[in-house]
């Protein structure tokens, strides 16, 4: 067994109202930075776990976001990164 | 007809529903503590308000997992009735026992406020002892109250008949679809298919005596009296 740090992304399903991601986008055109489309906030996640190997670590975080970590109805999420800690 | 109450960690609305069992119905009510299997043959269940697990990673999903409710969820699947208001809500829609989430009201503020909902139904275990589209004063305390589905899952839900309250503006236009979290349709509760679990964000149990300067959320805790078989 190793030790693995997952990082995910979990981020709004689009279509979804995301008010946070639309004040910040407002906030941001304010600033100036006017080339901006949209803005989405979510949350990162990092896990750390023992697995077999690398592909066992990913498909085990995919279930803990399937099951808890991300909500079906409203989040997407991502597995942003896989690596040995 | 004995009313079992969840208490989770960060449960606060589990004492205002005992009181308005016990001493604004007249009912039997016991604590069901969330780490225990144990229903103690209660008629009815309460998901009460509160804050449970912090809504830490999102309100309601780890509750969702505490032991007592996969006794809870065992009951509602069998046709117990399931009373789940506010952050009990969120935690049966977790649960899967009600379909859709509840999300970070579209203000981003908590809102803490009294509010005129609208009885979209009386055909229900929850509001036969109410006239349907009576309107209703009565308090909303939440900062995750924004009901949201997708399109297929609201109309059939409105086609149903399972969208029991929506949120209405003032007196003069009390039709006009209003809502102070931005819920989807105005939607402030629901009921699962099967008619057996009530989901709404207001707090009933915080108006049950004139005392309290309203008393139109008893009708909810008569309606199941009126229903339910002990």
């Amino acid at each position: 067994m190793s030790l693995y740090r997952i990082a995910v992304h979990i981020v709004p399903r689009r279509g979804i109202l995301d008010p946070q991601g639309k004040t910040v986008a407002d906030a941001l055109h304010t600033l100036g930075f006017a080339a901006v489309k949209d803005v989405h906030i979510g949350r990162h996640i990092v896990v750390e776990l023992d697995a077999r190997d690398q592909k066992t670590a990913e498909q085990s975080t995919r279930d803990m976001c399937q099951r808890l970590l991300a909500n079906p109805v409203t989040e997407d999420f991502e597995i942003a990164s896989v690596e040995a800690a | 007809m004995k009313f079992g109450i969840v208490t989770f960690p960060g449960s606060n609305c589990d004492y205002d529903a005992y009181q308005a069992v016990v001493e604004s119905l007249g009912e039997e009510a016991v604590f069901l503590w969330h780490k225990d299997h144990d229903l103690q043959q209660s008629d009815v269940i309460v998901l009460p308000g509160g804050f449970s697990y912090g809504d830490y990673l999102r309100s309601g999903a780890i509750a969702r997992f505490s032991p007592v409710m996969q006794d809870v969820i065992g009951f509602a699947k069998r046709g117990g009735p399931v009373l789940a208001i506010c952050n009990g809500f969120q935690i049966a829609c977790e649960a899967g026992l009600l379909p859709g989430a509840l999300l970070r009201n579209d203000s981003l503020k908590f809102v803490c406020e009294i509010v005129r909902l609208r009885v979209e139904t009386s055909d229900t275990l929850f509001t036969n002892r109410y006239e349907r589209g009576s309107i209703l004063r009565i308090p909303v305390a939440h900062g995750d109250g924004r009901y949201t589905a997708d399109a297929a899952t609201l109309d059939k839900l409105e086609g149903e008949g399972r969208v029991v309250f929506r949120y209405v503006g003032g007196p003069g236009d009390a039709d006009e679809w209003w809502s102070p979290n931005g819920s989807m349709r105005s939607i402030a509760g629901i009921v699962n298919d099967a008619g057996n679990v009530l989901g709404m964000m207001p707090h009933p149990e915080r108006v049950v005596d004139p005392l309290l300067g309203s008393e139109d959320g008893l009708g909810i805790f008569e309606s199941m009296l009126a229903r339910v078989t002990v």
